[in-house]
């Protein structure tokens, strides 16, 4: 039978990473093997060639397509700006002249004579790769980028939006299972990373953005509110790319949850640490979690090995922690105490393989897809 | 072909790789295991051959024998076990994701779309020279998606070719990039008018790998997707599938060539109509996407709605149906929010599964929109050829019908097979029924089943090899009969009479009852037994042979049995929420099979 349970996020103290740093297209990488980087350092560079923008020449002349020749009075290659003549034709003994001008900055890419089409090629835009985590690089990869590594503390969460950023670590709310007020958003925390609590009203979000945060932690999100965020109902769950003033990161799920005890405690521990957060989510094949790492710096000047390696409980055994995460259980914390092998009837009168977890000093039946272990 | 008595299949989808092993017993080929194990395209493993093995393992424990050798299917048998036949589809990695071009959208650009879907292509994006979008806004879009391959069309042979090199210039500008594998060119089937060809090359020739093929629409009158459809199967063989990793040994395991999932399940839909000689649909409702088959007017349509799914894309269903659509199917109160809330929480958890009622309800509430979207996507897309030249007669001319209509008919529809997990592991089977009642609409007479398990990929890639085992297992042991459902189309004030029926056969006690607008009715009617229907339609009420016109039809048996829908066509809810919920309620109790299904009482 394959396994019918969600190995659970990972939330761990200290643990050695890998990051891959890639450029989209071929480049330069900047950094050599072995160098010490900090989050913000510039690892790759490389140059995306413009967008290319075709004028039908033979059309505004009115000329088959192999003449176009004549009239085109730039070579391939030459450099041009947005206005400059690429082609113009004389009539009426040179009285009137048909001028075809070039719609963007760029270079003419191409004189096409078998569709009558000059090409106008846009300048290359740079495009730069950071190291994203403070740490070392293990591997340069030529012209392609690197893979950085770090030691640290590496949070998973369920769902989040916005790309990667990078900020120090604020925990302003007191517990797990608080709620944020806006007016505890102060100015000074301008790019800051920030732990909200259970959820996040649309006013903190609001306040958040005033503010000018670099992210926002909570333990879950209203759906409402998060399309108050992004400005759009999210349709698939493959994020990253919103044009968001912050990242968000949820930890939990969507309604309003509590931080999980364990997680928001690791947080309360790393206040005030550089931290590297992506909101990234892409819940297909080749899952993506959003995540939260704080390298620890100390042991990365001391050059401190990699941390031991962490034993990651993959079976539901009796005894096993986990978490369910589906109604009517839902978001509380249980203990397996029995793993019937028969199928069990449930509510809706499916048939399926479940679990019997004590929560809160009650034994309940739970679908063993439901259940999430809690890695400890 | 040698004698074949035991065939292993599987499926390897993007998340699971199915197997299943069909012998022959007593003369007949028979189902006689299924297992699955994860599908292993991915870090650590980097293969798809180990959840293939992995499932194949599950055959051999779950009936005793042995199927391998050497850590591969054994095909041919040999003294130690294993296969006369071995055949697979893959859907992994993402399937095949295509990008189609024409020339005009309602015209060339359809048809290459078809043609696409019905070789098992996701269709990305389809651009044509009228689809209103600026030359520059076509190419970056063109630069962002990261197509398998790109199928270009046309013109008709012998016409214009200026808008095919206006396409083909657009191509090179943008210098398309294939989403798997750096080593290669994107591969263009060019299926437009012959006539522009060696035009088209020279623009494209440093660009991209352009192969041609027959024009998919020589003249207006006429579509040829055929050739166009081959040349997709084969580049899909020849570079999506050698991209994968480990399909190039998977392929030298197989005693038929690997083909794309949906493609497979459209040989079984086509074989199925074929064989049983009636109009049929068929849906596949999955995680991601919803395909939807159809045979109407003897043409076969498939279509993707490539996010409309109920868990990775639930929320996108909840975004094209909105929260008042999904809260419509409810019997009981609930705040939409909390419905946003409960959904997005399953798209984030897509494992999971409904433990209380409750949660039942709304993902099946789910899944009647999600079908319902597809359906209407499939509606717009199953069309006859638009832009043709038609001789109209006066009869047409106050019917005011147009080239390009839909060829959907529900009134013709004789078969509607259901498969996915929401339907085919539906807690009861009268759900399944309900759903796709409420989804589809049938009209007339129509006959419901569900796919048991999902082997129609299995049977569809065997089809091609052994029509004939394919054909009998399809029949006895994929196809799980749900009954027949009557439903009077026409529209009246709940309460007025909507239809008389008499109901008789042989062992069947007759049956004789009025039912009115607004009743949902159903009888046992066991599997394998056929029973003769009488209809007499109200005045207004139409069971296909006009408005209040007697009908005499066959009704086959299910573990459902038989349904008369009187709720009318289109089925219009009520739109005060407690009439609703009351009525919604009333239809639910009128649906469960008091006795269970496994008990199936004669009437």
């Amino acid at each position: 039978m394959p396994t019918a349970y969600t190995p659970g996020l990972r939330v761990t103290a200290d643990v050695t990473l890998r990051k891959e740093r890639r450029l989209p297209l071929a480049g330069e990488v900047l950094v050599k093997d072995g160098d010490r980087v900090a989050a913000d350092t510039i690892v790759a560079r490389a140059n995306i060639p413009g967008l290319v923008h075709p004028i039908k020449v033979s059309e505004v002349f009115d000329v088959h397509a192999t003449e176009i020749g004549k009239f085109v009075v730039r070579q391939v290659g030459d450099a041009v700006q947005a206005g400059d003549v690429i082609a113009s034709q004389k009539a009426m003994f040179g009285l009137f002249k048909t001028e075809v001008k070039a719609p963007v900055d760029g270079t003419v890419d191409n004189i096409d004579t078998t569709a009558g089409y000059v090409g106008i090629r846009e300048y290359p835009k740079p495009i730069e790769v950071n190291a994203y985590v403070a740490g070392h690089i293990v591997e340069t990869i030529p012209q392609e980028g690197v893979i950085v590594e770090t030691r640290g503390a590496f949070i998973q969460g369920i769902f989040g939006v916005g790309g990667e950023q990078l900020g120090e670590l604020k925990v302003p709310v007191a517990r797990h299972d608080a709620i944020l007020e806006p007016g505890q958003l102060e100015l000074t925390m301008a790019g800051d990373i920030v732990v909200c609590g259970a959820t996040a009203t649309p006013a903190l979000l609001k306040r958040a953005a005033e503010v000018g945060l670099a992210g926002v932690i909570v333990g879950a999100i209203e759906d409402e509110a998060l399309r108050e965020l992004v400005g759009y109902n999210i349709g698939v769950a493959i994020t990253g790319q919103e044009d968001v003033p912050f990242s968000l990161i949820c930890t939990e799920g969507f309604g309003s949850l509590p931080i999980a005890d364990r997680t928001f405690e690791l947080f309360q521990h790393l206040q005030g640490k550089l931290t590297s957060i992506n909101g990234a989510t892409q819940i297909r094949a080749g899952v993506i979690r959003p995540e939260i790492i704080v390298p620890d710096l100390q042991a990365l000047a001391s050059g401190a090995g990699p941390a031991a390696e962490e034993v990651v409980q993959q079976e539901l055994v009796p005894g096993a922690r986990v978490r369910v995460i589906r109604e009517p259980y839902f978001g509380r914390l249980a203990t397996v105490t029995e793993l019937p092998s028969e199928l069990q009837v449930i509510d809706t009168g499916a048939r399926v393989r479940v679990a019997r977890v004590a929560v809160n000093g009650e034994v309940v039946t739970v679908p063993r897809a439901n259940l999430e272990i809690i890695q400890e | 072909m040698a004698d074949i008595s035991r065939i292993v299949a599987t499926d390897c989808g993007s998340t699971t790789t199915k197997a299943i092993l069909i012998d022959r017993v007593n003369g007949s080929y028979r189902l006689v295991a299924r297992g699955e194990a994860p599908t292993t395209v991915e870090a650590p493993f980097d293969d798809v051959t180990v959840g293939v093995i992995n499932s194949v393992a599950e055959l051999e424990e779950l009936t005793h024998s042995s199927l391998r050798t050497d850590s591969r299917v054994a095909v041919p048998r040999n003294d130690k076990g294993g296969a006369d036949l071995y055949v697979s589809t893959s859907s992994a990695g993402g399937g095949l994701q295509m990008l189609c071009s024409g020339v005009v959208k309602a015209m060339t650009a359809e048809s290459a779309q078809r043609a696409a879907l019905g070789a098992g292509a996701i269709v990305i994006d389809v651009l044509s020279v009228d689809d209103g979008r600026a030359d520059f806004e076509k190419i970056t879009r063109i630069r962002s998606i990261r197509p398998d391959m790109i199928l270009m069309s046309g013109g008709t042979d012998g016409g214009t070719v200026n808008h095919l090199l206006d396409m083909a210039v657009l191509l090179r500008s943008a210098d398309p990039h294939p989403r798997l594998g750096r080593g290669y060119r994107l591969p263009v089937i060019y299926a437009g008018n012959r006539d522009a060809r060696d035009k088209v090359l020279a623009i494209l020739k440093d660009t991209v790998d352009v192969r041609f093929v027959d024009n998919l629409r020589p003249v207006l009158e006429r579509e040829n997707l055929g050739p166009a459809r081959e040349a997709i199967h084969d580049l899909f063989l020849e570079h999506v599938m050698a991209q994968a990793p480990g399909y190039d040994k998977l392929s030298g395991w197989v005693s038929a060539e690997i083909m794309p999932t949906p493609m497979a399940v459209g040989e079984m839909v086509q074989l199925a109509a074929r064989e049983l000689k009636t109009t049929v649909l068929a849906v596949d409702i999955g995680g991601a996407t919803t395909d939807i088959f159809s045979t109407f007017a003897d043409t076969f349509n498939r279509t993707v709605s490539a996010n409309l799914g109920l868990s990775y894309s639930v929320s996108n269903v909840l975004a094209e149906a909105g929260v008042e659509n999904i809260a419509r199917w409810l019997p009981m109160p609930i705040s939409d929010g909390e419905i946003r809330n409960r959904l997005r929480n399953k798209m984030i958890r897509p494992t999971t599964i409904p433990q209380t009622m409750e949660d039942l309800l709304i993902e099946q509430a789910v899944a009647r929109e999600a079908l319902r979207l597809a359906f209407a996507h499939h509606k717009s897309l199953a069309v006859g050829l638009k832009g043709i030249q038609t001789q109209r007669t006066i009869a047409d001319v106050f019917a005011q019908t147009a080239t390009g209509q839909t060829l959907v008919n529900m009134m013709d529809l004789g078969l509607i097979i259901g498969s996915g997990g929401v339907l085919s592991h539906a807690p009861a089977r009268w759900q399944a029924a309900l759903m796709m009642m409420d989804a589809f609409q049938p009209e007339g007479v129509t006959h419901l089943a569900v796919d048991s398990i999902f082997m129609m990929p299995h049977l569809g890639v065997l089809s091609r090899v052994n029509p004939e085992a394919a054909h009998e297992v399809f029949v006895k042991d994929c196809l799980i009969s749900l009954g027949t459902c009557v439903a009077p189309v026409g529209e009246g004030k709940p309460g007025q009479p909507a239809l008389k029926f008499v109901l008789s056969g042989p062992g069947i006690p007759s049956v004789s009852e009025e039912l009115k607008v607004g009743d949902l009715r159903r009888l046992d009617l066991p599997v394998g037994t056929t029973a003769e229907l009488v209809l007499h339609p109200a005045r207004g009420m139409d069971v296909g042979a006009g408005r209040g016109h007697t009908v005499h039809a066959k009704a086959e048996g299910g573990v459902v049995g038989l349904i008369f829908d009187c709720r009318g066509r289109p089925l219009a809810l009520p739109l005060d929420p407690d009439t609703r919920r009351r009525a919604l309620q009333l239809w639910l109790d009128a649906m469960r099979t008091e006795k269970g299904e496994a008990e199936r009482v004669h009437l």
